[in-house]
């Protein structure tokens, strides 16, 4: 038995060890808002936050995690979708098919709680997440939105 | 139509409504809709509460055609905007009601501009029958009442009522012989750039994708299929993983691939990669990308080829051209690499089969689905589900949707999810087609275009997916996308008097499909850097060298000069950085690129700066069209710097984004778009500019570097600095 603490919750989960963290997520805990794209850490689809730290969870074994660590997934990032990303993102309507887009905010909102007002270069190197619909230019617009208001330090 | 009718086919449809899928699923008894809900029409219902549900037919995949095709529904319909909601009908509902939707299919650019008109009479009708059901309760002529925002009103005895109010004695109306449509330019909920009206499921995780399905009692399959198209499984040993955790079931799929059956994806996945499988791998198993290339080579020469177009005679001209230019050119495969796998859920009995999965063509997948399931189409319904990303891949075959189908039938009753491994899915893809194109120009004394002479060899994507389309001799017309002679979808934007582009077919065993932006995006290639090329040959500006050929060619000339004036032609760039240009008409639409790159002296390449036009004719939602347009770049640059899928020992070898890279925000240019809708047609948007991403950035390069790219992706060229 696994414990993990994912949105605040304590989950009990039955996973052989080697199981990323991705696929407990999905699978066994219910939560299908994290995307796998890849499984090699490559698209960044899967990305959640561990300590408020951005992870790849597709290639993060579920023995890596230590039940006091919190988990934080796209269901978990605002109760209302009131998280400053999410409310640029609706506003610039980033998404296109939205497939990438957890994965990306995700991503987005941990970049802005390190660095609450990242210039144009480090948003470009820090974001790595791959969108083949091509939203970038929207989603650059979008962090810079978020970090221009100032109130992203918190998710 | 009958009300009972009416109703069971609401009911189906919100079950398969993607955002309430699985509320829909676990509730389709008659309790779980609101009373009675009568639809006007195939194309809108109209609940007590005045939503209106807007039916959509063709498959959102991330293109926005789902707003849109709402958009154009509700313009006709004069409806509250605040109150739309979409469904899907299914393609089952479609076949029961003798194809009330028309075609289901989601390619070709065609989700809007198909079904402009069949949607806009749809609405329209729906708002004469409301009018018309307000009018006969007031007891005055239909002429004098007026519609707004959802409410009926008669100005001359100030009554007033709403859609939801007359809706049930609406839908009893027989529907109206005519209708007349509005003018695009009265349009105030069309036309507009209005936001999406699925983007908040995108940000908290609640949207449901394919893959995110979850149905009581499922089970989750993964797969192997041969890695050599063509080969067969010879044995495997299934009890090697029978006894890992979680396994079911071991099954063979068809003739090539093995399926393992478990309670959790991860652990099939996992059990699948440890199982022992013998392939017979055919005849394909000694076929490499060399092999390839050197049969599409003597295809260049060939003396046998389908003409595209014609013109002069290009043989006469170019013996007696002052100067000849040469040049061969070539596209690799390509996987569309959609970000969420393939993948699809099937439920089998000996009476009924169901499919759930994303698809850009339902009624293929009904198709696929029927034929894999041994019943008849009626027996089988399909449920389609948010796309993860579409870009032709699931719309024309649907290899997924069998392989689902046929594992489901060895567990009748269970639903089985089948989800492919990335590594699964880039080895297996519908790949863009391979070609070679041989480019020869005959120059006169001042340096004027006489002859151009276009060899195209290679693989044609309807005689591998869908013979039946290709022309009775055998030709291919896609092959001549954006080079044909006239025409209201692809016609090539010059005038040369000596004129042959022809086709010599080679078909090797890698299975194309349909690629976004299809054969316009090696022919804009070829075309487009040729013409750069015989330009600089003839000494001349390459922009000045292509209006010389354009003038009977006035939509795609205003767009290439409509680049060419905001990038600053005719001004010097910045230190450092170069232009380039390119035009094409594809999907109906006139789409050019400027670009503006630099390259290091390690050869290094950066694109600063691109502005892109697009004449669609009519404009249904601008910002919408300024993401496809933004988007294209993304998809053709990954192309074109990147994009190449090679052939060993008869297999595909690239198999994650780490050997199939792909653009990422890092090298993301800033897209400037010029949207220039100039009336009188309407075309797509969601694949024509993807063609010119790459050549105006290729030709930008050579303006950089003068080293001309003619193998596509780039990355095969030496940019450095000698």
């Amino acid at each position: 038995m696994i414990r993990l603490n994912v949105n605040g919750s304590v989950h009990e989960v039955e996973a052989e060890p080697d199981t990323p963290l991705l696929w407990v997520i999905r699978e066994q805990v219910g939560l299908t808002g994290t995307k796998y794209g890849c499984g090699i850490a490559q698209c960044g689809a899967c990305t959640v936050h561990l300590d408020g730290q951005a992870v790849r969870a597709c290639s993060l074994p579920v023995s890596a995690v230590e039940a006091g660590q919190k988990i934080v997934t796209i269901e978990g990032l605002s109760p209302d979708r009131s998280h400053p990303v999410q409310r640029a993102w609706a506003e610039l309507d980033v998404p296109q098919c939205g497939f990438c887009q957890s994965g990306m905010i995700m991503a987005a909102a941990a970049l802005l709680r390190q660095t609450p007002k990242p210039s144009e270069a480090e948003i470009r190197r820090e974001v790595t997440n791959i969108c083949r619909c091509g939203t970038y230019n929207r989603v650059l617009a979008g962090i810079t939105l978020a970090a221009e208001r100032g109130e992203a330090g918190r998710g | 139509m009958t009300a009972a009718l009416s109703r069971r086919v609401f009911l189906a449809g919100s079950a398969a409504t993607a955002g309430s899928l699985s509320l829909g699923f676990h509730l389709p008894s008659a309790t779980a809709a609101p009373a009675a809900t009568p639809e006007i029409n195939a194309w809108v219902v109209v609940r007590p509460d005045e939503t209106v549900v807007i039916r959509i037919a063709r498959s959102e995949m991330g293109q926005g055609t789902l707003t849109g095709l709402a958009q154009l529904v509700a313009e006709e319909l004069g409806c509250d905007w605040s109150r739309v909601t979409t469904e899907y009908p299914t393609p089952g509902q479609n076949l029961a009601r003798n194809r009330a939707w028309g075609d289901f299919s989601t390619g070709g650019s065609r989700g809007i501009r198909e079904s402009y008109a069949a949607v806009r009479q749809g609405g329209a009708a729906a708002r004469t029958m409301l009018v018309q059901a307000a009018a006969a309760q007031w007891g005055v002529p239909p002429a004098e009442c007026r519609v707004e925002n959802g409410v009926i009103s008669h100005p001359a005895s100030g009554r007033s009522t709403s859609f939801g109010r007359v809706a049930p004695a609406a839908a009893a109306l027989a529907p109206p012989k005519e209708v007349a449509l509005k003018d695009p330019k009265d349009w105030t909920i069309a036309g507009k750039p209005l936001l999406r009206l699925d983007t908040a499921q995108k940000l908290d995780g609640s949207q449901v994708y394919g893959i995110d399905l979850t149905l009581p009692g499922m089970l989750n399959a993964a797969i192997r299929d041969c890695p050599v198209q063509g080969g067969t499984v010879k044995s495997f040993d299934a009890a090697a993983v029978s006894g890992m955790p979680g396994v079911r079931k071991v099954v063979q799929v068809g003739d090539s691939g093995v399926a393992v059956v478990a309670d959790t994806f991860w652990r099939a996945k996992t059990a699948v990669e440890a199982l022992p499988i013998v392939w017979d791998e055919g005849p394909n198993a000694t076929v490499s990308s060399e092999t390839i290339a050197a049969t599409l080579r003597e295809g260049l020469d060939a003396e046998e080829a389908f003409v595209g177009n014609k013109a002069g005679d290009v043989e006469a001209a170019l013996k007696g051209a002052a100067r000849i230019v040469e040049a061969t050119y070539s596209y690799p495969f390509q996987n569309h690499a959609t970000l969420e796998p393939m993948n699809a859920t099937a439920r089998w009995t000996p009476e009924r089969c169901e499919v759930w999965t994303p698809t850009q063509n339902g009624e293929a997948a009904l198709a696929a689905a029927a034929e894999a399931s041994g019943l008849s189409a009626r027996a089988c319904e399909v449920y389609k589900i948010h796309l993860g990303g579409g870009f032709g891949r699931r719309g024309a075959t649907h290899d997924w949707v069998r392989q689902a189908v046929l594992i489901a039938r060895e567990l009748p009753g269970t639903p089985v999810k089948l989800i492919w491994t990335r590594e699964e899915d880039m080895t297996h893809g519908r790949y863009h087609p391979v070609t070679q194109c041989r480019m020869r120009a005959g120059l006169d004394k001042d340096g004027n275009l006489t002859a151009l002479r276009m060899r195209i060899s290679g693989q044609s994507i309807l005689a591998a997916i869908v013979p039946g389309r290709l022309a009775p001799d055998g030709k291919d017309p896609v092959t001549f996308q954006g080079l044909n002679p006239g025409g209201p979808e692809a016609a090539i934007g010059y005038t040369i008097p000596n004129l042959l582009i022809d086709h010599a077919m080679r078909n090797p065993h890698v299975i194309p499909g349909f690629w976004r932006g299809v054969n316009t995006n090696p022919n804009a290639i070829y075309l487009e850097s040729f013409m750069d090329e015989v330009a600089h040959a003839a000494g001349q500006d390459p922009l000045a060298f292509r209006r010389k050929l354009m003038a009977k060619h006035p939509k795609h000339l205003a767009v290439l000069d409509a680049v060419a004036e905001r990038i600053g032609w005719e001004t010097k760039p910045p230190a450092g950085v170069h232009r380039g240009l390119a035009q094409i008409m594809g999907f109906g639409s006139y789409v050019a690129a400027a670009a503006e790159v630099s390259v290091s002296e390690d050869g290094t390449v950066k694109i600063h700066r691109i502005v892109a036009a697009t004449d669609p004719g009519i404009a249904v939602n601008p910002q919408q069209i300024d993401a496809q347009i933004a988007g294209s770049f993304v998809y053709g640059l990954s192309a074109a710097l990147y994009g190449e899928c090679t052939v060993k020992d008869g297999r595909i070898e690239q198999t994650n984004f780490d050997s199939y890279p792909v653009m990422r925000l890092d090298e993301m240019p800033a897209v400037e778009t010029i949207l220039m809708p100039s009336g009188g047609f309407i075309g797509g948007v969601g694949e024509p500019t993807i063609a010119v991403a790459a050549p105006a950035v290729l030709n930008a390069v050579f303006a950089a570097t003068g080293k001309r790219v003619r193998q596509i992706p780039l990355k095969h060229t030496d940019l450095r600095r000698a």
